[in-house]
């Protein structure tokens, strides 16, 4: 037997390895991973008068995406996203009101970068921390910003924000502003897929693959000489920069900036819109959003103390049985389904 | 000698913020050092109790001893009741389905005190010989705030005595020492959670009538101040009684200060002595370090 032939032989049987087939499989498009796009442009031709509202579910899907790589996939449990929201909606606001940068692509990707700038400085010196630190920590970085919006009043405009920012056309050519929503919906869309292609990539790259390592066990990546630390610093700074994009969409297509962008609601919202998705599946930030802002949209504005009541319970029902929210849930189900199907 | 008296001023208002601030915290931090259970319904006990005090004096129109004790029990009652029925359940759970569950908890909370008794804030009247002004030799100063002192100092008097001189204070700082090692020895740690946790319910629900009078009182307490209730927790120490009293204290003089000197914005120097000291010490000011 040639060498070729033996070391072909090694790789043909590590192939029907259960756990190989799992890896060569698990990155691979399903057919079931079109039906966002397709839903989302199916909504572009069906609901005309809602692209509004679609342009603000679009946004909290990104949003949630974003939280999705730090908590879902690297495990660091923060309660300060908002943060770096309010940093890209702030950084297209400032570019923006004070008439210095307009053009709404790259202005996007300043936001990015200011909300990356942030997360890189505030992750350098927080991940060292874990638990219950980790939290207050994140959760006074959030409000620091939050208080320093609100001091910068010259700045800023303080409590009352900024309003009717002036956006540059797209491409030069699509006029941008809420009287437009078709270009504000298929801007939003654009992007949406753009960043959800990168992240879709990163989680099934090898690095993605320590981030889980991370978040699954701790001291195991620390003994095969994983660099855990630069590793949960990248993904939280990488994470700041998505939501950096969110927040700067949410200000270019409302046309406003306010200190809203970095309360502590915010931040608890899209928390709750990742858990009751279903959290460390890409999918559960779409299913989430989806189902929040549409009962939110639809029947919060008429009941908001049922409203909340329900959210309450949800999240009791959620923390108590479903851990991975509504995408775990159906697929509990699902398999419950299939496993009836094979043994009758 | 004018400045002398509006130094103690300031002084005296701040300590009676942070004396609140303690009522409320104590018990938070107890049970997380105990259980490193992250309650952030804590909040909302402090805002049921202060409820049922306020109302029992307004629409019942009970003494203000009555009130506090009918508060202190009514909300120990309630603790563990969800105590046994859905904490319980998430002792081992990560610290996510913590958090969830208590936010939960803080929704269901808001939305039931607004349904029944509207989103406007519950008006809390002084008893007679609580209002006005005493002498306190060199000054005159409000009744309502020395009082508000003298009770937080007895109180974390006799906490302190509680947990350093009683049998049950030693299990309880043997258990947020080391946990596995007070259940090895016997300790039944679930029942000392309990009692503890009914404990600290009770205290937080005090902390809210007693504060009522400035903290105000509506549906919205209990997201409002829990950062600081978080804060004065974790700068203090998970299951340090000293410790949450100095922070407490601390931090309500500093708001204190912060808010008649820089109305706009003054309190970013709290968070930024909160990520400092954090950083310094992730422990907390007078915690241990876990084992």
């Amino acid at each position: 037997m040639t060498i070729e032939a033996a070391s072909l032989g090694c790789a043909t049987a590590g192939l029907d390895h259960p756990a190989a087939r799992v890896l060569i499989v698990r990155h691979q498009l399903r057919w079931w991973e079109a039906l966002p796009w397709f839903a989302a442009a199916a909504f572009y031709f069906l609901f005309p008068d809602y692209l509004g509202f679609g342009t603000s579910l679009m946004i909290m899907i990104l949003f949630t995406l974003s939280l999705d790589l730090a908590l879902g996939y690297a495990g660091i449990i923060t309660l300060g996203h908002a943060a770096f929201f309010g940093a890209g909606a702030y950084t297209v606001g400032l570019l923006a009101f004070h008439n210095i940068w307009t053009e709404p692509i790259t202005s996007l990707a300043l936001g990015a970068l200011a909300a990356a700038a942030v997360g890189l400085a505030s992750g350098l010196v927080l991940l060292r921390t874990r638990g219950l630190t980790l939290l207050m920590l994140t959760l006074c970085t959030m409000a620091l910003l939050q208080e320093g919006a609100n001091m910068a009043h010259d700045y800023t405009g303080g409590f009352d924000g900024l309003p009717s920012l002036d956006i540059a056309p797209v491409f030069g050519v699509f006029e941008f502003n809420p009287l437009y929503p078709d270009t504000q919906y298929l801007y939003t869309l654009a992007i949406l897929f753009v960043c959800f292609a990168f992240i879709r990539t990163l989680v099934y790259s090898p690095f993605g693959q320590s981030l889980t390592g991370i978040r699954e066990n701790l001291l195991r990546m620390h003994a095969i000489g994983a660099p855990v630390r630069r590793r949960l610093v990248v993904c939280y700074t990488i994470s700041a920069a998505l939501a950096g994009v969110a927040g700067g969409l949410w200000a270019q297509t409302n046309a406003y900036v306010n200190l809203s962008a970095l309360d502590l609601d915010r931040a608890a919202t899209v928390l709750i819109v990742l858990i009751l998705g279903g959290y460390g599946h890409l999918y559960g930030a779409f299913v989430g959003a989806a189902a929040y802002m549409t009962i939110e949209h639809f029947l919060a504005r008429i009941y908001p103390t049922a409203w909340q009541l329900g959210l309450g319970l949800l999240l009791l029902v959620v923390a108590l049985y479903a851990r991975n929210g509504m995408l775990g849930l159906s697929e509990l189900i699902w398999r419950g389904y299939r496993a009836r199907r094979e043994t009758s | 000698m004018n400045l002398a008296v509006d130094f103690a001023s300031i002084l005296l208002g701040g300590l009676a913020a942070g004396t609140v601030l303690f009522i409320v915290s104590v018990g938070l931090s107890v049970t997380m050092g105990l259980m490193g259970f992250v309650n952030l319904a804590h909040g909302a006990f402090a805002m049921f109790g202060g409820y049922i005090i306020v109302l029992a004096m307004n629409r019942a129109h009970f003494g203000f001893p009555v009130a506090l004790a009918l508060g202190f029990l009514g909300t120990a009652a309630l603790s563990v009741v969800l105590e046994q029925s859905l904490y319980r359940r998430l002792y081992r759970a990560g610290e996510l389905d913590q958090v969830l569950l208590t936010i939960g908890l803080i929704f269901i909370f808001m939305a039931v005190l607004t349904i029944v008794f509207g989103p406007q804030s519950q008006p809390m009247q002084l008893p007679p010989e609580l209002r006005g002004q005493i002498n306190l030799g060199f000054m005159q100063y409000r009744t309502y705030s020395v009082f508000l002192i003298v009770v937080g100092a007895l109180i974390v008097l006799a906490i302190w005595l509680a947990f350093e001189r009683t049998h049950i204070g030693a299990q309880i700082r043997a258990t947020v020492d080391n946990r596995r090692m007070a259940e090895s020895l016997g300790i039944n740690v679930d029942r000392l959670f309990t009692v503890t946790f009914a404990f600290g319910s009770g205290m937080a629900a005090l902390g809210g009538g007693l504060g009522a009078e400035f903290l105000g009182l509506d549906p919205q307490y209990a997201l409002k101040y829990l950062a600081y209730f978080l804060i004065a927790v974790s700068v203090g120490g998970l299951g340090s009684v000293v410790g949450v009293y100095y922070a407490s204290l601390l931090l309500g003089t500093l708001d204190f200060v912060l808010k008649l000197y820089m109305p706009k914005g003054g309190t970013i120097f709290i968070y930024v002595l909160t990520i400092l000291v954090l950083l310094w010490r992730p422990q907390g000011l007078f915690g241990r370090k876990s084992a």
